[in-house]
């Protein structure tokens, strides 16, 4: 976090003022390991195991939080009968269809409720034509249920004493029961000593008067498996009561400026603003069957169609009206998976013909990068918008492919443009932070000779679309051309007005006024809203994310800063933070608590709850939506109104996790004889081999990281030579013991080999690196930062070569932390050369096309 | 300013010690540390040919005026005019490789803004402006025999302030952070007299008549006894730091400078009456001065760039100042 | 009613090295800041440190250094059995990162932001020749560009091996204090850049006081190898406009540990090349008697 969140981290550093400790766990020891107080040096990829560790050490210790536990989480629900755990079945759950690589939750639902309609109207035979499946159902739903909660309806079975065998909190303690701190070491390599030290300073800081605040970002996500690391965090902070209270939660450090609002508004293939699915074909065909599929009847998720509807009148304006759907058909719809790894097959497959690069630069940043390079040489046209010449814009002249002589300058047929692009200080507009917080910002200078914002490029390149559109007949062009493309602009290059983006997505009433809050949507099309989970960004017409009283001047919750969405509130599911009968847990932490006498919901904070609803409301039968929740359903957007320690649906890799091997690892699986993630997304590509589970051949384990100096794949920073200076070149991080192992040299030259490629980097031998001992054997670790490539100032290889295309399940990222290899002394091989070294790398470890490919 | 941020790292976790150590050890600084071997202080910027140059020939410049006064007024001609162009020969030089270290002419003058006598180099710049004018009129009246009365007010006047010009390079050296410089500043002066002074006594050799020479034979004597006795004592005085002047390019400049010194000095005793004897002893000296100038700024150059010579001799100064090192330094 | 009104205080820095993450984001807005050429890429080996000193082009500059020594009771998580290279080892000569020896599987990671001292005592502002380099109002050293003539004087002169000639000009660079930010009230670049408030501006009095009980609770809890370094108006300066709070000795960081401003000695330095003078006038005289 001090590495690549430094100025965040300075509320870490705050709250060590105020006495907090601090634990990093990371497999190196980094600017944030010096200054924590403990550093838990464990094996990249094993965090479920030890993370399972600290939920087994709670369960068997008794040592949760039993009152939250019991009115906040659904630990007394009932599991369906025909489930069947890890435990039962090796290492998988019940539903596994091994054809199609899927699980079929059903099994895995709570006693009484209905079975979700994750897939809506399932429509066989378009499934069938598409090959793709149930993963295609899947994969496209998934982020929304992360937001909003998969549905579950019915009466669900419960046991408030916990004692039923199949009750939730019965099923985690036998699940978990395996995760001892032996198992700990042997998985992770983590000593007991230190694991215990650990487990006692998390709980010691649990309770009633504590909380503990867990924060992790991309060396989480980056696994076939990263969803389930962040369940395990979640089910942990349940259990602890460390959600929805001050000091508590899981913070997700995100990325890039405002990548959070990236994805309220999203950037992503599968969904619509505020985590709204995107419709699949055939499936979703009206809009009334979509809503009936993908809301929930209970919880905030049950208004779906105020926000849709909402969402429409505010793209189709006056052409979207109550007769036509609110132009729901408008919409496109999802043909398969369509993430970027995909469309990077279906380049190379010349199904994807046009590509937009826009603030991105794959060539170096996405792993595999030869794929992603052999993907744009197969397209027609590429339009990259960046402030320099990235590697995305000139691999056809040099790039590495053209060192190899895999591809012809001279034979290329990509038509690519390179269009400049306004840097944020050229424009204004929003940037919505890790904590969902909106900040505004305003053009500082003009931007430079040709560049110009994305805002600007879009805008205009819709104007001139439905321009040449205009008077066109063929319905298939109304979407475009019914668009409210209407922002004002200004300026000479006519700039559009960012501020009106905000307002239009801010949504106004039936006279134009605009809304101060989503709960005031409507689904008769009388209101718009660009994304409901902003509503209110610009109540009172005041651009709210554009406030800037300081900390000093209000309270601590310091609500005048900015806006954060949900309806300006700064912890979620704060209801969770006061008892069932809304007495705060304990006076220090004290957030929001019931005011019997104004019959109000009071507190520094917004309440994440419907502001008039009592401890001891009881909903009446039948209520749907936010009425059909108890008044101790704290965790609003969730369909039963709890944390889940246990997820009866919406996780497509299971209800609970488990711990499973990276898909190259060095180790086979102690825990269960399922080695890796059993329906892990895997790419079948001769430009992407993988290696062998536990082959000698690529021995160590290395994981990819960022320099607080670099930025992702560099466009903004090697070419910066303040920046370039501070971290010249490329290096690899290694054990002085790794070094002598394999004779390199501080400061010399190693290669790193993988079944993919092999790339070159400086040594830096150091001891923040340490050999581990992993089930009695010694692994060493190389860190490899993936900020290089041979564009810019500062150059190198890149990481991203080595690194295998090989997914979650859930959000189809890509892993990238952790991944084994072979290292080397001296320089790698140039040309031709270099392909012949790795086929022999991919000889002497058997590899074959379909090595990897197992379950 | 926000409130400071007094976060404390380490102290919560209450890490189980091996040999339960609690508190920290004080460990013993037993041996020396520096920051990867880099140097503390700066190495000074300047070129070695211009400096150490300049060094030599203001020393040489400036006791040449001492000579040709006292040649002048002891009626030795040939030595006086020789001491007289040699002095306005040595300006002019100065000035050169002044000039070419700065880089450009103009630059001079901006040494001239003030008069700071915190600055050795400013006091000097003062100095040399008015050293300069009149070791150069001397030269000239001598040569062309115009306006001797001048000439003579000149002679006087070089002959006063020549000698300032010699020991004030040592002045500006040693108030430096360069420790084979600073650690010498008590001696440094007289190496400096006696270099200068040997140096002119070399050169009057090698220009005067065996007739004429006496001043510079006992000038050359005087000067180079000083010179090696200085040099002895700051060599002792440095103790470690002394270390520089015995090793790399400084150890032989100097060793070759002590050598000629002794050599120059017996030649010009015992070879009194010899013209080439003495003007070869003449020249030894000459060279010996220049080695010297040299080393000492080789030395100062490689004192400067080694840690151990500045953080040795602190570090001890420190130790015998509070045994600990630890608490406030 | 004429009244002198008092200068403005004493301003300076104290940097709580304890508390640097090492980010380097000081180094990068005095870099912005003050429109300085950049540096050369250079891969160093010393640790994360790839601007090695301060010079002409860096005039903040974060050390990194790894040792085999305890934070206090931190848990640092390595296991290590081997010997290691000491840490005066240049990189270049050394097998790995260098470190300072000391108990394997210790290991801490000190990072610490130099700059320009602004001594009290300045020898680079003593010697500067042309006046370059002057006090300002704020107690500070500062070198005006447009008068320094490149002498290189004032290099060699600062104990602390600070100030530095620029290659391209030949004239000597260091940090102002952001002398054109402070004037207006604002904080200098690089303080304002500091997320852990690691780099703290003020006057310099109350830095002092809160400097010394931030000493006292380190020390009271166990933190026992915290010290001050340049806060002492009785040292060799006669104590530093910007002083530190440090883990180690000075000179692990590259620091002097007991600098003297030698223009201290300058009146002994005078009065001996007085008496040389002289002694060479004498000598003068003595050589040109006239044996009778
Ligand atoms: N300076 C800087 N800041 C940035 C960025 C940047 O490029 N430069 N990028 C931004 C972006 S886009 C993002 S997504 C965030 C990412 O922020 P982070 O997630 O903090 O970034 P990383 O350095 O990729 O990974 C974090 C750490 O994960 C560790 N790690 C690797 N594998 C594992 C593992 O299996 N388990 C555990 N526990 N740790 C592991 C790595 O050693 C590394 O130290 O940073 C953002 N901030
Ligand atoms: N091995 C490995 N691979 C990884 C990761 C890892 O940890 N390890 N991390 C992954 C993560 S979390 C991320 S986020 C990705 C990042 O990977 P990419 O997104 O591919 O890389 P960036 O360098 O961030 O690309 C952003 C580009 O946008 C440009 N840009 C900046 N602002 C603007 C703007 O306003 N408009 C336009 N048009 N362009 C702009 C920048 O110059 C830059 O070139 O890398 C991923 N890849
Ligand atoms: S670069 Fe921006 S987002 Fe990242 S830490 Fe610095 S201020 Fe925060
Ligand atoms: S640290 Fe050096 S440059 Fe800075 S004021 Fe002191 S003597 Fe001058
Ligand atoms: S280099 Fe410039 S600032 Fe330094 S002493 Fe010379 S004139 Fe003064
Ligand atoms: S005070 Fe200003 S000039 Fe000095 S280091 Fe900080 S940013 Fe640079
Ligand atoms: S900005 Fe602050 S925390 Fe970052 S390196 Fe500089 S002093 Fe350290
Ligand atoms: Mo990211």
């Amino acid at each position: 976090m001090a590495e690549c969140h430094p100025v965040g981290f300075q509320w870490v550093m705050e709250a060590k003022a105020r006495g907090a400790t601090l634990i990093h766990v990371d497999p190196r020891f980094t600017r944030t390991s010096a200054l924590a107080d403990v550093h838990v040096s464990l094996r990249a990829g094993s965090d479920i195991a030890f993370l399972g560790g600290l939920v087994n050490h709670v369960l068997q210790n008794e040592a949760d939080f039993r009152e939250y536990v019991l009115a906040y989480t659904n630990a007394a629900a009932i599991v369906r009968e025909d489930f069947r755990d890890t435990e039962d079945l090796d290492g998988v759950f019940s539903g596994l269809d091994t054809e199609h690589r899927t699980y079929d939750p059903a099994t895995w639902q709570y006693e009484g409720a209905d079975v979700p309609s994750v897939a809506g109207e399932g429509d066989e035979e378009f499934e069938e034509r598409t090959q793709a499946g149930a993963t295609i159902r899947e994969a496209a739903r998934v982020e929304a249920h992360g937001s909003g909660g998969a549905g579950v309806s019915g009466d669900i079975h419960t046991d408030e004493t916990l004692r039923h065998p199949r009750c939730v909190y019965q099923i985690l303690k036998r699940h978990f029961a395996r995760y001892t701190p032996d198992m700990v070491e042997q998985v992770c390599g983590v000593p007991p000593d230190t694991f215990r030290q650990v487990c006692e300073l998390v709980t010691a800081n649990s309770g009633r008067e504590r909380t503990t605040a867990f924060a992790y970002a991309v060396g989480w996500t980056q696994h076939t498996v990263g969803v389930q690391y962040i369940r395990t965090a979640s089910i942990l902070q349940s259990l602890l009561g460390n959600i929805g209270r001050p000091g508590g939660g899981i913070l997700a450090l995100r990325g890039h400026a405002s990548i959070q609002g990236s994805t309220d508004i999203p950037t992503l293939f599968n969904l619509l603003p505020g985590y709204i699915p995107m419709p699949h074909a055939h499936a979703d065909q009206t809009l009334e069957s979509f809503i009936e599929a993908e809301g929930t009847v209970k919880g905030y998720w049950g208004n779906m169609r105020s926000y849709l509807v909402s969402l429409l009148k505010a793209w189709w304006g006056e052409s979207a009206t109550a007769d036509n759907d609110y132009a729901f058909d408008y919409l496109p719809r999802l043909t398969g998976d369509h993430s970027t790894n995909e469309t990077v097959l279906a380049q190379m497959e010349g199904t994807c013909k046009g590509y937009f690069l826009m603030g991105e630069n794959p060539a170096v940043g996405s792993t595999n990068a030869k794929m992603q390079r052999l993907g744009m040489a197969a397209l027609d046209w590429l339009v990259v918008r960046d402030f320099a010449l990235i590697e995305s814009a000139t691999w056809w002249k040099d790039g590495p492919e053209i060192e190899t002589r895999e591809l012809r300058t001279e034979e290329n047929g990509t038509e690519v443009f390179f269009l400049p692009a306004a840097s944020h200080t050229e424009k204004s507009g929003s940037f919505t932070n890790t904590q969902r917080l909106l900040q505004w910002h305003r053009e500082a200078v003009r931007p430079q000779g040709e560049a110009r914002s994305d805002l600007w490029f879009t805008y205009h390149l819709g104007r001139r679309i439905r321009e040449k559109l205009a008077g066109s007949t063929d319905d298939m062009d109304r979407p475009i051309l019914d668009l409210t493309w209407d922002y004002p602009v200004h300026g000479d290059i006519l700039e559009p007005d960012a501020e009106a983006v905000l307002v239009e997505i801010n949504g106004h009433d039936a006279r134009g006024a605009p809304l101060s809050a989503y709960t005031e949507l409507k689904g008769d099309g009388s209101t718009t809203c660009g994304c409901w989970i902003y509503c209110g960004v610009y109540a009172d017409g005041v651009n709210q994310a554009d406030r800037r009283k300081p900390h000093t001047e209000q309270d601590w919750v310091a609500k005048e800063w900015g806006w954060a969405w949900p309806a300006n509130r700064r912890i979620l599911y704060n209801r969770a933070s006061a008892d069932p009968d809304g007495r705060p847990w304990s006076e220090r932490k004290a957030l929001l608590w019931w005011d019997p006498e104004h019959r109000r919901w009071s507190g520094p904070d917004v309440p994440d709850f419907q502001p008039d609803k009592p401890p001891d409301f009881r909903p009446a039968e039948g209520a749907r939506g936010p009425d059909a929740l108890r008044g101790t359903d704290a965790f609003v957007m969730q369909a039963d109104g709890k944390a889940w320690l246990y997820a009866p649906a919406g996780v497509v890799d299971g209800p609970l996790p488990a711990h499973y091997e990276p898909h190259e690892s060095p180790f086979t699986n102690p825990l269960y004889s399922q080695q890796s993630n059993p329906i892990r997304q895997v790419v079948k590509h001769p430009v992407n081999r993988y290696q062998p589970p536990g082959s000698p051949v690529f021995p160590y384990v290395t994981t990819t990281y960022r320099l607080t100096e670099h930025h992702t794949a560099g466009g903004m920073s090697r070419w910066v030579p303040y920046l370039a200076e501070l971290m010249p070149e490329f290096f690899c991080e290694v054990s002085p013991e790794l070094a002598a192992e394999r004779g390199l040299e501080h400061l010399g030259w190693a290669t790193i080999v993988s079944a993919r490629t092999a790339v070159e980097a400086r040594v830096l031998v150091t001891e923040r690196m340490t050999p581990l001992t992993v089930q009695g054997r010694t692994l060493h670790q190389i860190g490899l930062p993936y900020h290089w490539g041979p564009n810019g100032y500062s150059t190198g290889d890149a990481a991203n070569e080595l690194a295998p295309v090989v997914l979650d399940p859930n959000t189809h990222i890509q892993e990238s932390k952790a991944m084994a290899c072979d290292i080397r002394p001296g320089r790698r091989p140039r040309g031709p050369a270099l392909l012949e070294f790795v086929r022999d790398y991919r000889r002497r470890a058997g590899i074959t096309d379909e090595t990897g490919m197992e379950m | 300013m926000g409130r400071p941020r007094d976060a404390l790292t380490g102290v919560a976790a209450g890490r189980r010690r091996r040999r339960g150590r609690g508190e920290q050890p004080v460990v013993p600084d037993a041996q020396f540390t520096s920051y990867y071997g880099r140097p503390v202080v700066k190495r000074p910027v300047w070129r070695t040919l211009d400096i150490a140059g300049y060094l030599f020939v203001g020393g040489l410049a400036g006791s040449s005026s001492v000579l040709a006064a006292g040649a002048h007024f002891t009626d030795r001609p040939t030595l006086a005019r020789a001491g007289k162009i040699t002095a306005a020969g040595g300006v002019v030089v100065a000035a050169v490789l002044l000039v070419h270290d700065l880089g450009r002419p103009e630059r001079f003058v901006n040494m001239l803004r003030v008069f700071k006598p915190t600055s050795p180099m400013s006091v000097g710049s003062w100095l040399l402006s008015g050293y300069g004018p009149a070791a150069g009129l001397a030269a000239v009246s001598a040569v062309t025999g115009r306006l001797p009365r001048l000439g003579t007010l000149a002679t006087v006047g070089a002959g006063l302030i020549g000698p300032t010009i010699t020991t004030y390079t040592a002045a500006l050296i040693s108030d430096t952070a360069v420790p084979a410089w600073h650690g010498g500043h008590r001696e440094m002066p007289y190496v400096f007299a006696g270099s200068g002074a040997s140096a002119a006594g070399g050169l009057g050799l090698l220009a005067a008549p065996v007739w004429e020479n006496t001043p510079a034979r006992r000038m050359a004597l005087m000067g180079g006894i000083v010179e090696l006795a200085a040099y002895r004592l700051m060599e002792h005085r440095l103790g470690m730091v002394a270390e520089p002047y015995r090793t790399g390019t400084a150890g032989w400049l100097v060793r070759a400078s002590e050598a000629l010194t002794v050599a120059g000095l017996a030649g010009a005793v015992l070879g009194r009456r010899n013209r080439l004897v003495c003007a070869v002893s003449g020249g030894a000296l000459v060279s010996a001065s220049a080695f010297m100038r040299f080393g000492i700024f080789k030395a100062g150059v490689a004192s400067a760039e080694d840690p151990k010579y500045t953080v040795g001799p602190q570090r001890e100064r420190l130790n015998a100042r509070d045994g600990s090192g630890i608490g406030r330094v | 009613m004429s009244q002198v009104s008092p200068g403005p205080p004493r301003m300076g820095f104290f940097t709580d090295t304890s508390v640097c993450i090492g980010c380097k984001a000081c180094e990068v807005a005095c870099k912005e800041w003050n429109a300085i050429p950049e540096d050369g890429l250079n891969l160093t080996g010393m640790s994360l440190d790839n601007t090695e000193k301060l010079d002409a082009n860096t005039w903040r500059h974060v050390a990194f250094i790894e040792q085999r020594k305890p934070l206090a009771f931190q848990e640092p998580g390595v296991r290590h059995t081997g010997p290691v290279p000491d840490l005066a080892t240049p990189p270049a000569e050394a097998p790995m990162t260098p470190m300072t020896p000391g108990e394997p599987g210790d290991l801490r990671w000190l990072m610490a932001s130099d700059v320009c001292k602004h001594c009290t005592h300045a020898a680079c502002l003593d010697v500067c020749p042309t006046g370059a380099l002057f006090r300002t109002e704020f107690d500070t050293v500062v070198v005006q560009a447009d008068v320094c003539n490149g002498c290189g004087y004032c290099i060699p002169a600062c104990p602390y091996g600070v100030i530095d000639q620029r290659k391209e000009d030949g004239r000597a660079w260091k940090c102002t204090m952001c002398y054109d930010r402070i004037g207006d009230g604002l904080q200098p670049a690089c303080a304002k850049a500091c997320p852990t408030e690691s780099i703290q501006y003020g006057p310099l009095d109350e830095l002092r006081e809160r400097a010394s009980e931030r000493l006292d609770t380190m020390h009271a809890a166990g933190v026992t190898d915290a010290r001050l370094y340049g806060d002492d108006p009785n040292d060799g300066v006669g104590g530093t406009g910007a002083f530190f709070l440090l883990l180690d000795e000075p000179e692990v960081y590259g620091l002097p540990p007991d600098p003297v401003a030698t223009t201290r000695d300058l009146p002994a330095m005078w009065r001996h090349a007085a008496l040389a003078a002289a002694g060479l006038v004498g000598a003068g005289v003595i050589a040109c008697l006239r044996s009778s």
